[in-house]
């Protein structure tokens, strides 16, 4: 069959698709969103019906796919780095309830924060968890193990994590697919107390996971994706991990010999980890994100074969790798390059020309040029450009959701006027729960639920809570009298900005909507 | 065969047009091929970057290593600039000689063409005149690939199929100005190389 030229991301998805999936979830979140979006428009998924919508974050998007599970079908969750924080409780409690149909979790990292507000190793979270973990090298690795997981995690009935970083995620290469299965038929689990959590089970299951271990080590011992290249030159071995094998493979030439071992499988090999600790006097470990591999090597206190990498200085702390950094870190000559002439500056990102969010801001504006800077916290999402100048209009982003809570404890501590803004899918992600502790110690802030109709930021995935944002503050108890709906263009903006006057000045909690579409969203509507 | 490419310009100005094209093209021609793209924060008005990397052997690293790319692509001339670094000693400049000034500091522009024609090998040109005079403001990308197309060790005809193929959908009207906007970019190239 024909190779298909798919990202990293999509490769994820058709894997998923040929090995049977029945249903896809998630939210969107960079350099994750390609899976579900690519299952959304793939002919084939759309023709079985296989479930394929956004969920409203990330730990309702885990249950639902493992409530998929439980009924015995194959099911893919899909998230970005900081998504796995919000669906962590999920995640480490499934390592308890486990499987019935197989579960991947697949989660893009975004090392040296591309698109994100930090960098993170989810890796962590699959040994905290003490689930398994593939890590792609390249793409086609990427559609076979998607293709096997679910084989996997139905032989020991456990959610597999399949880990890729950005740059896998979004770059493009051949691949070769594999005989489509079909999808299960829908079953219980065996055990009826299975995804039953009351401590006396737990503590069966735990010791059950504990048990399991050695056998999982065992299938990374067998596993092609675990690969161990003999070398005679013993004086430093390489572990690379992932993507990080490229990097090493486009430093190495034809004279090179010495031992290298390949992960793409977790928990870690350890008979091949035991040999080339053994057989090599030194050993650099290549990862992709933070220094997992390296700080279980060396331990607290180190002894033995000296290990290089993140730790000692070898590879930066931080930040992704990628060629240059592997050659130096291989002790290679660097390539003769130019640097960058002064000539060129930064082209910071910015609001788009005509964005709503441009009027809602400078509406805001007036408030605090009364009030002084400091008042207004934010949110994630295209919004958070407004920190930049012109506008300088908020003061934080931190976490998705985190406008409304952090306004909440501001004002307990006696800010005033105390602003929250947060998109419409933010709200939806996790703004609502912050609006009800709002509502509930009856604080005294204004809560800016900017409504373009739309997931902005990722792309334009559509947001669980439009056409129903005043029914949900309503319901969790927000006064009718101050829920207002504004339009914001600048022929409006006296008109708003009195009625943010109005809002800041009621002492209770306010929700003020600025409603207009996304630019983007509008010229594609018309 | 190994071409390694960079492909440079602002969110919006369709480089991304101009790597899927390539890429047909490769896999079309039966070469193996890597392409890294720039997603997210970056497209809104921000720089956007794009690593293509073709072979007739294995290709590794999804990213081009500093001081070995064989062409950087560009439709805008400060972001050919911006990655200087990744140029090999003998390698092309192929860029739109027209800034796109969305930024208040945007360095004087004789200053940016002057530092791309200090470099061995270039070709810095008006694509956006060549492209509104074929009455089609918005190929310049294709004629910016045009010129492009001299150095890439692609036949040609395999770009005037990938043309097709992802303009196919918009109508015979849209691929006609594609392809002719590709071939006046070639023709420049032919005549100033
Ligand atoms: C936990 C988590 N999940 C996902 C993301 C990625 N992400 C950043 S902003 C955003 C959505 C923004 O949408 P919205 O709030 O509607 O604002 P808009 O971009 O439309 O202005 C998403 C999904 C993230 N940063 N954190
Ligand atoms: S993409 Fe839409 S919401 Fe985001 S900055 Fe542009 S206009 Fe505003």
């Amino acid at each position: 069959m024909k190779k298909l030229l798919l990202l990293g991301d999509e490769a994820i998805a058709q894997g998923a698709l040929d090995a049977g999936l029945s249903g896809a979830y998630g939210y969107p979140g960079t350099p994750s969103t390609e899976i579900v979006e690519y299952i959304q428009r793939n002919p084939e998924a759309i023709e079985k019906n296989i479930h394929r919508t956004w969920s409203a974050n990330e730990k309702t998007a885990l249950e639902a796919a493992l409530g998929m599970s439980y009924a015995g079908k194959r099911t893919i969750v899909t998230m970005k780095h900081v998504g796995l924080n919000v669906a962590a409780d999920s995640y480490m409690n499934s390592a308890l309830t486990g499987a019935n149909g197989g579960v991947i979790v697949a989660v893009a990292d975004d090392p040296s924060m591309h698109s994100s507000q930090n960098e993170q190793d989810s890796r962590f979270y699959s040994k905290f968890a003490l689930l398994p973990a593939f890590e792609p090298s390249d793409q086609q690795e990427a559609y076979n193990m998607c293709f096997e997981a679910f084989t996997l995690s139905e032989k020991y009935n456990l959610p597999i994590m399949m880990r890729l970083t950005t740059r896998l995620a979004h770059s493009r290469a051949g691949v070769a697919r594999k005989k489509v299965l079909a999808e299960n038929e829908m079953s219980f689990p065996q055990n009826r107390d299975q995804f039953m959590l009351l401590p006396s089970f737990s503590r069966k299951k735990y010791q059950k996971l504990l048990d399991t271990q050695p056998e999982l080590v065992k299938e990374s011992e067998n596993s092609k994706y675990n690969e161990y290249f003999d070398g005679n030159d013993k004086s430093c071995g390489v572990i690379a991990c992932g993507l990080a094998y490229n990097y090493l493979m486009e430093n190495i030439s034809d004279k090179d010999d010495f031992p290298i071992l390949k992960i793409g499988q977790y928990p870690l090999p350890r008979k091949q980890i035991e040999k080339i600790m053994a057989e090599c006097d030194e050993v650099l470990v290549l990862e992709e994100g933070m220094p997992l591999v390296e700080e279980m090597l060396k331990g607290y206190i180190p002894t033995g074969t000296k290990i290089k990498g993140r730790l000692d200085g070898t590879i930066s702390r931080a930040g992704e790798l990628n060629p240059k950094t592997v050659r130096k870190a291989l002790g290679l000559p660097e390539i003769p390059s130019e640097e960058i002439p002064t000539s060129v500056v930064g082209r910071p990102p910015a609001l788009c020309d005509g964005c709503p969010h441009i009027d809602t801001y400078n509406a805001i504006n007036e408030i605090t040029k009364k009030c002084g800077k400091g008042h207004v916290f934010s949110d994630i999402g295209c919004y958070t450009l407004g920190y930049l100048p012109p506008y300088n209009a908020i003061d934080t982003c931190v976490d998705m959701g985190a406008s409304i809570t952090m306004a909440i404890g501001a004002a307990d501590a006696g800010l005033f006027p105390s602003i929250a803004t947060i998109g419409d899918s933010t709200f939806g992600h996790s703004g609502i729960t912050g609006l009800l502790d709002a509502v509930d110690k009856k604080a005294n802030i204004v809560v800016v639920i900017m409504d373009n109709d739309t997931t902005a930021m990722t792309g334009m995935q559509d947001s669980q809570v439009n056409g129903r944002i005043e029914k949900i503050c309503l319901g969790i108890g927000v006064d009718e009298k101050h829920i207002r709906v504004v339009t914001p263009l600048a022929k409006n903006h006296a008109e708003n900005v009195k009625i943010f006057q109005e809002e800041v000045d009621y002492n209770g909690v306010s929700v003020i909507i600025p409603r207009r579409d996304c630019i983007h969203l509008f010229k594609k509507r018309r | 065969m190994k071409k390694d490419i960079i492909l440079a310009g602002v969110g919006g100005q369709g480089i991304l047009s101009i790597a899927t094209i390539i890429g047909y093209a490769a896999i079309e021609s039966g070469l193996k091929l890597k392409q890294a793209e720039v997603h997210g924060m970056s497209q809104r008005g921000g720089d956007v970057q794009s690593h293509l990397r073709i072979s007739d052997s294995n290709v590794f690293s999804d990213l081009i290593p500093h001081g070995a790319a064989d062409i950087i692509i560009s439709v805008e001339p400060m972001e050919a600039l911006r990655y200087k670094p990744y140029l090999s000693e003998n390698g092309w400049f192929i860029t739109n000689s027209v800034p796109f000034v969305n930024i208040p500091n945007y360095p004087a522009i004789e200053n940016v063409i002057s530092d791309i024609q200090n470099c061995k090998n270039n070709i810095v040109f008006d694509a956006n005149q060549i492209a509104k005079d074929l009455g089609s403001s918005r190929s310049m990308n294709m004629v910016i690939l045009g010129a492009a197309s001299l150095f890439l060790d692609i036949a040609y005809e395999k770009l005037e199929e990938g043309i097709k193929f992802i303009f196919g959908r918009k109508g015979e009207k849209i691929v006609e100005t594609n392809l002719n906007a590709l071939a006046a970019g070639r023709k420049f190239a032919e005549e100033n190389s």
